[in-house]
């Protein structure tokens, strides 16, 4: 390399950025500014790389600095339905007059949330998998496609997550998948109770438990599961040793586990809806619904509710905490015969007797819309990212798209199978529905049903033994108790205004006056013995006098307006019954409008 | 036909040998995290409860003197090291972590009023009944010398405080004035008073190490620069104060703990009204004393406890109470902020956890 070259080194120009370095503060025997610069010039510039020196006066020319502008400043754009997916509730806004300690806790409370939002989304980036999908070509009806041709399009691994199990000496099959969707059961009328590790065909258990098996269910892990045989209620390990016989449970229809708070719902013949605490072995509730036979169940995994389904149409809504039910909705003209509610706890899909399915958003009870099947469902289930299958007699249609607002003409995909079908359910994670029909067992893969991504802290399907024993443990640490199930699960962070009216009004009650009432309204006083007590009386009478007045008028002013609105109604009610000729004869009960 | 199955490749979540960690993919939807309000709820719970499952924070008592204990200090540089001062004028070293008491000196007739030790901490200063001030030598002396301290002042009143500058060689001490004294001289360089008798406890500003306040019998608490010749500012309370503290890390608060069962944070800049007011002790308030972080204080009361309160809360955090425990006369908080230290009527030192569930010492 050859040496420095003499222009390199006297030459103004500097390799380190101007705005770098702190100007020292001018002296007053300085005369000039150039001066000094030159001086750290010299000493930087000899500490300089030599070799890449006159690469660098090559490059750059006089006017361009080593920094660069950033063409995208600032912080980078989170798109606003992300920012929405991860909101939880509204932002709070301070009353103006509260305390500044309150207003500050409050805003750093508020800045702290919006920042973990911003985070979250930001994350949302990095989710390492995509969602499954099906496109047909362009005159290709989706529901024509069979599983076969699916099995042979796509991957070995996924091809071989369609096949059939042929039990057909045991009973149409009820089926279970566990919570990480890794283990499968499945529970023959007749007796048939098997759990297979449904992805490696493994078999942890088969037995025959010589009695009527109506539903099956996995507790919180795979290690246990629940049998409601004829009698009573099983419980059996996942080697098939039968851990407890609980014979308080008896008679019982159908099943459901909450997985949160380690609590077994369980319906019964005679009317009873029981609760049973897994992690310690009790029954927590017992409630008598008395409405008959319930056979119709699902769980709301939103906030932890039952929904029965009755015979007359009905759906009802219980928790653990009361006796009577949370909710009872009128849904169809005949009996209830299937329901199922999605995972966000916003929409419940129920099929009924009058061959009608119809959807309602639950938070506000209406019904968005409904849809008529040529037979009933007498199965319905939700996957985790809202398609919903049906199925009549011994076909199972898939629909996309139904929890939105406007009804689905078509099924997105449909399977014929050859026995009559007694259960479904969706495998977590995976884009597989499992149905359990009088031959068996069947497994039809459903391309876009399983979410595609797990939180490994919540449910994780490929944990090792270690990181199942940590996470049992940590989830009974968190065991939600009983109690706290309503139908709105945040309702512990809401302020009780409820309890905060009862108390003020005891305190009112105890003291004769009540502390918080604002200030009422205090005449001014006034010289020359013009605010005497009987003036200053005269002068609050007539303020009172006039808010009476205006509370008077506002009250009328409203009844008013409503009495016009019903009128309304009435009118065009009116106009829109039968008309006939000899109307104009009759007595019109309100006065016509002209 | 376009398809696509989900199908993931167990590579990317299972870890590769069983030397690694393992893979934790995370997905923060909500959607896959219901109850979260309630599961917050029940951890928070299990966490308060665990808390005072593991609440055990008395760790050792020291006994040996042989009359009630009426001052405790710290060694400036080392946290195994604390002085004690009695009512029969014997001042004991002791030895923390074996519990042990090192040394005993007769230091006064009468009470030991107060005791300060220097900020070197190679000596420690002794005030007592019999109107002197003594310093003295924080090693013992060796087999067979008499122990003697290093200098000896007699003052012509009774001396109720003492409180080292924490940069220069001086030292300030209470009684009927408050006076500065410089170590090489034997009577004071200066002298406050503004109108009370007597003079409770004198405190100097660890920070602005000119500035010290003093706690009057008129019931008012004065403030002083020693580099002014009159007194800076005064307050004036409903009841007397006992002790005050500066607040190590914000040091223009100070604490002093009142007769009238409470203890006020002023700020010195703005005396008109205390900070916060801090209520709950039952009886009269007799010593206080912070933490080296500047969060909390430590309390000391007539009414048999010590409370540990946050700085800007107005109650306690935290009561420690025995029924050996009589009189708590004064505390400290130790300087790595971990313990504190309690000396009581019946002759015992109490070492106590500043934090009662905190798992101290080898995991």
């Amino acid at each position: 390399m050859a040496a420095l070259t003499p222009e390199v080194l006297t030459s103004n120009v500097t390799h380190v950025g101007k705005m770098n370095k702190k100007k020292p503060p001018k002296r007053y025997w300085e005369e000039t500014d150039e001066k000094r610069p030159e001086e750290e010039q010299g000493t930087t510039r000899r500490k300089q790389n030599k070799s890449t020196a006159k690469v660098r006066s090559s490059k750059w020319k006089n006017d361009e600095t080593l920094e660069k502008e950033d063409p995208f400043p600032g912080e980078a754009p989170i798109p606003k339905k992300k920012l929405q997916k991860f909101m939880r509730g509204k932002k709070y806004n301070v009353h103006a007059e509260a305390n500044q300690k309150v207003k500050e806790a409050i805003m750093s409370s508020e800045a702290m949330t919006e920042f973990a939002q911003k985070q979250a989304a930001r994350y949302d980036l990095l989710l390492p998998e995509d969602a499954g999908f099906l496109e047909g070509d362009e005159d290709e009806d989706t529901n024509t496609i069979s599983q076969d041709d699916i099995a042979d399009a796509v991957d070995i691994t996924s091809g071989s997550k369609y096949f059939n199990l042929h039990l057909s000496q045991f009973g149409p099959y009820r089926l279970d998948y566990s919570r990480t969707g890794r283990h499968l059961l499945v529970g023959g009328k007749k007796g048939h109770v098997a759990c297979i590790n449904w992805q490696s065909k493994d078999l942890m258990c088969e037995m025959n438990v010589m009695e009527t098996v109506n539903d099956v269910k996995w507790l919180h892990t795979e290690a246990m599961f629940a049998v409601a045989q004829k009698k009573w209620l099983y419980i059996y390990d996942s080697k098939g040793v039968e851990l407890h016989c609980v014979k308080k449970f008896n008679d019982l229809l159908r099943m459901q586990f909450l997985p949160y708070h380690f609590l077994l719902a369980t319906t019964s013949a005679t009317g009873f809806l029981q609760y049973l605490d897994v992690s310690i072995g009790k029954e927590v509730a017992a409630i008598c619904t008395k409405m008959g036979r319930l056979d119709v169940m699902s769980q709301n995994p939103h906030n932890a509710v039952i929904h029965l389904g009755h015979s007359n149409g009905t759906v009802s809504l219980w928790s653990p905490i009361q006796k009577e039910p949370l909710v009872k909705m009128l849904c169809h003209r005949g009996a209830v015969r299937s329901l199922t509610v999605d995972k966000t706890g916003t929409y419940m899909v129920t099929s009924g007797l009058d061959r009608k399915l119809k959807v309602y958003d639950i938070r506000a009870f209406k019904t968005l819309h409904s849809c008529v099947l040529p037979a009933g469902a007498s199965c319905l289930s939700l996957s985790q990212r809202g398609l919903l299958s049906a199925a009549t007699g011994d076909i199972v249609q898939v629909y996309q798209n139904i929890l939105g607002s406007s009804p689905v003409s078509k099924p997105y995909m449909a399977h014929r199978l050859r026995g009559q079908i007694w259960g479904l359910a969706y495998c977590p994670f995976e884009d597989v529905l499992g149905i359990g029909h009088g031959e068996g067992f069947t497994s039809m893969i459903v391309p876009g049903a399983g979410e595609p991504n797990f939180d490994a802290l919540d449910t994780n399907p490929f944990r090792s033994s270690k990181q199942r024993q940590e996470w049992e443990v940590k989830a009974l640490l968190e065991k939600v108790q009983p109690e706290l199930i309503c139908l709105d699960p945040g309702q512990l962070s809401k302020v009780d205004l409820v309890s905060f009216e009862q108390k003020h009004k005891e305190r009112i009650a105890a003291l004769g006056f009540d502390p918080m009432e604002k200030d009422r309204f205090k005449p001014r006083k006034k010289t020359k013995g013009r605010s005497s007590a009987g003036n200053i009386e005269k002068i609050k009478r007539k303020v009172a006098y006039e808010d009476q007045r205006d509370e008077i008028r506002q009250s009328i002013e409203e009844r008013t307006e409503r009495e016009k609105e019903l009128t309304q109604k009435s009118m065009e009610k009116e106009d829109l019954g039968n008309k006939s000729t000899l109307d104009r004869f009759k007595k019109r009960k309100y006065p016509q409008q002209q | 036909m376009k398809v696509k199955v989900l199908s993931r490749n167990p590579d990317d979540y299972v870890r590769e040998t069983t030397r690694d960690i393992q893979r934790v993919p995370r997905n923060y939807d909500p959607t896959l995290h219901p109850f979260e309000v309630a599961r917050e709820y029940t951890r928070a719970l299990n966490a308060t409860k665990l808390e005072k499952v593991f609440a055990k924070p008395f760790v050792a008592a020291l006994d040996g003197h042989r009359d009630g204990i009426s001052c405790i200090t710290k060694h400036n540089k080392s946290l195994s090291t604390v002085l004690s001062g009695a009512c029969d004028g014997e001042v004991k070293v002791w030895n923390l972590p074996k519990r042990q008491c090192l040394r005993t000196v007769q230091a006064h007739e009468g009470f030991v009023r107060g005791i300060c030790s220097r900020f070197c901490g190679t000596s420690f200063f002794t005030i007592g009944d019999d109107k002197t001030i003594k310093q003295w030598n924080m090693e013992a002396p060796e087999y067979g010398v008499r122990e003697e301290p290093l200098n000896m002042i007699l003052g012509k009143t009774v001396f109720t405080g003492i409180d080292h500058n924490q940069r220069q060689a001086t030292f300030a001490t209470c009684g009927q004035s408050v006076d500065i004294w410089d170590e090489q001289r034997s009577s004071p360089i200066r002298s406050f008073s503004w109108g009370a008798d007597s003079f409770s406890c004198v405190r100097f500003n660890p920070v602005e190490t000119d500035l010290l306040a003093s706690c009057a019998s008129d019931r008012s608490i004065v403030l002083y620069d020693t580099r002014e010749s009159a007194p800076l500012r005064k307050v004036v309370m409903r009841l007397r104060s006992n002790t005050l503290c500066w607040n190590p890390m914000e040091a223009y608060y100070f604490t002093c703990a009142n007769e009238d069962y409470n203890l006020y944070t002023y700020d010195m800049r703005y005396l008109d009204l205390p900070v916060i007011v801090h209520k709950d002790h039952v009886s009269a308030v007799l010593d206080v004393d912070y933490s080296p972080t500047g969060q909390e204080f430590v309390s000391a009361s007539f009414d048999r406890t010590i409370r540990i309160f946050p700085k800007d809360k107005g109650h306690s955090r935290e009561v420690y109470h025995t029924k050996r425990m009589q009189h708590v006369i004064c505390v400290r908080w130790s300087a790595d902020s971990k313990y504190v230290l309690s000396g009581s009527d019946e002759m015992n030192i109490r070492l106590w956890k500043a934090n009662a569930s905190e798992k101290l010492g080898l995991v």
